[in-house]
């Protein structure tokens, strides 16, 4: 547990130091929330579906903590090319315990940015009536920063530098989250869509964020929930089967 | 205490450490010497667990490092030839993850952080972030911190690159005392030679991967019929110089090193 705690907090110590990744964290966000909550609002009310602020702000949580858990595995780049990496490696500790006390508190970081999102979104006009959900809608996001902190320390294993991490966050990470029904409604779009959005775990955590502070989902929590802890046992086994393998 | 059998790392077809077999008691302080990329560095990683052999059996303290890996692990502490502390963290912080990395109990940990802190004389900047410190610092850090587990066996992979005379000098006798003291056992690795004469009581010479000599500093002059052991080590070695083939994270590191220099 002393393990585990203290690599945990080595990544929240690392994060609020970090100024730049704190300011990052609530600009991108803000930008989307603006841009298209505002943007978009209008005619997306004229289509007579309500207001898109409301709809927006579960699915630009999600990116939020998405995004800043993907970013973790970037760490394991940079300990590897700062030589960091290499100190935990001649430790007598597992490397299931290295991998997942350090993935524990990039998961947290993300959460806390997440949540931040919220915060923001009350303060540009997002209103829920659901508040006893909001633990819930932070537990998701929880669950699912833990999956995609993992995924991404198994990726930051075995590429070998900052633009093959970027590249699998390009062609990867991007097209799921924009697939997913993150920014848009499933509801009448074209077949393929759709069926690529049901196979896309992203847009379970969405829908699962949608049910926490809108009550309203389009697969239903139960399916959503059992979506998002096969995403995360998959992508746990992933991340400990590859960070296993690396050679410093 | 250290014993190499028949061990042989390929990386591809190139054998980076070929059929090498070294023994090493408790108590010695042994130097590894060679020409860039003829094996020192393939062989301490293989001993410190960073790289697997491709054959032969590696044994620290008695225990096989592929096969028990935790118990060699907890035999050693080891001072990089790279960085390899945290820079956004404080000198503090660096040493207490260390700690409890290596299972330090709780109730000594703080005393031994002090005492080693002291030791390199960085216990004033403890709680400054390690990007603040310059090389020598970082350096001193690094040995602090290899020492805080109180480990059997120390590997120091070219420990005094870079620093200055004064730390040099404190680095070494430091080494001399714990290895007559607590009689820990020393291997280290270094490019100058007059280290080695000065600080081994057993040195070994690598190059192409094989070891061409070994015996104490006199016995391989002797040998050679040399006065220094750089002249000894000139004659067995050659003067041809080397091209270390470099892997990407050490590219990066270096030419990070080379911006930071400037």
């Amino acid at each position: 547990m002393r393990v585990l705690f203290i690599l945990w907090l080595r990544q929240l110590k690392r994060y609020f130091r970090s100024k730049s990744r704190i300011v990052g964290a609530i600009g991108q966000p803000l930008l989307f929330l603006l841009a298209l909550g505002y943007g978009l609002g209008s005619i997306y009310k004229k289509a007579g579906q309500g207001n898109y602020l409301h709809f927006l702000v579960p699915g630009i949580m999600i990116q939020t903590a998405l995004f800043a858990a993907m970013f973790f595995g970037a760490m394991i780049i940079f300990d590897r090319q700062f030589g960091f990496l290499k100190e935990t490696m001649v430790a007598p500790v597992s490397r299931l315990k290295i991998m997942f006390g350090s993935a524990l508190g990039g998961a947290t970081t993300a959460t806390i940015q997440g949540s931040l999102v919220l915060v923001i979104s009350l303060a540009i006009g997002f209103r829920t009536n659901r508040w006893a959900m909001v633990p819930v809608a932070i537990l998701i996001m929880l669950a699912l920063s833990v999956a995609i902190a993992c995924f991404s320390s198994g990726i930051g294993s075995f590429v070998e530098d900052m633009q093959g991490f970027q590249a699998i966050n390009q062609f990867l990470v991007f097209p799921l989250y924009f697939l997913s029904g993150a920014l848009y409604p499933l509801n009448g779009v074209p077949t393929w869509l759709r069926i690529v959005a049901e196979f896309n775990p992203i847009s379970y955590s969405v829908d699962a964020m949608r049910w926490a502070l809108l009550g309203q989902s389009k697969f239903g929590i139960e399916k959503d929930l059992l979506a998002l802890a096969i995403t995360l046992v998959v992508c746990i086994l992933f991340g400990v089967y590859r960070f296993r393998k690396i050679e410093a | 205490m250290i014993e190499v059998k028949k061990v042989t790392k390929k990386f591809g077809s190139i054998a980076a450490v070929d059929n090498v077999s070294l023994k090493v008691t408790a108590g010695e302080r042994f130097a590894l010497l060679g020409p860039n990329g003829a094996g020192k560095s393939t062989t301490i990683k293989m001993l410190t667990t960073l790289l697997k052999p491709t054959s032969g059996q590696l044994l620290l303290n008695e225990h096989d490092v592929v096969r028990q890996q935790d118990l060699a692990r907890k035999s050693f502490g080891i001072v990089f030839q790279d960085p390899s502390v945290d820079t956004e963290m404080t000198a503090y912080e660096n040493m207490q993850l260390h700690g409890v990395l290596y299972h330090v109990p709780k109730n000594q940990l703080k005393n031994r952080i002090k005492e080693l802190l002291e030791l390199v004389e960085l216990w004033d900047r403890r709680d400054f972030l390690v990007k603040t410190f310059s090389g020598g610092m970082k350096r001193r850090l690094e040995i602090a911190r290899g020492l805080l587990h109180h480990p059997k066996i120390l590997f120091l992979d070219e420990p005094t690159l870079g620093l200055d005379a004064q730390t040099r000098n404190l680095l070494w006798d430091y080494v001399q005392r714990l290895s007559r003291e607590q009689n820990m056992t020393i291997f280290f690795t270094t490019h100058y030679l007059e280290e080695a004469d000065a600080n081994a009581s057993r040195i070994a010479f690598i190059d192409h991967g094989k070891i061409i000599a070994s015996g104490t500093a006199n016995e391989l002059k002797k040998k050679t019929k040399s006065k220094s052991l750089e002249q000894a080590y000139l004659k067995m070695t050659g003067t041809k110089i080397r091209d270390e083939s470099v892997d990407p994270h050490e590219a990066w590191r270096q030419r990070h090193r080379a911006r930071a220099m400037k």
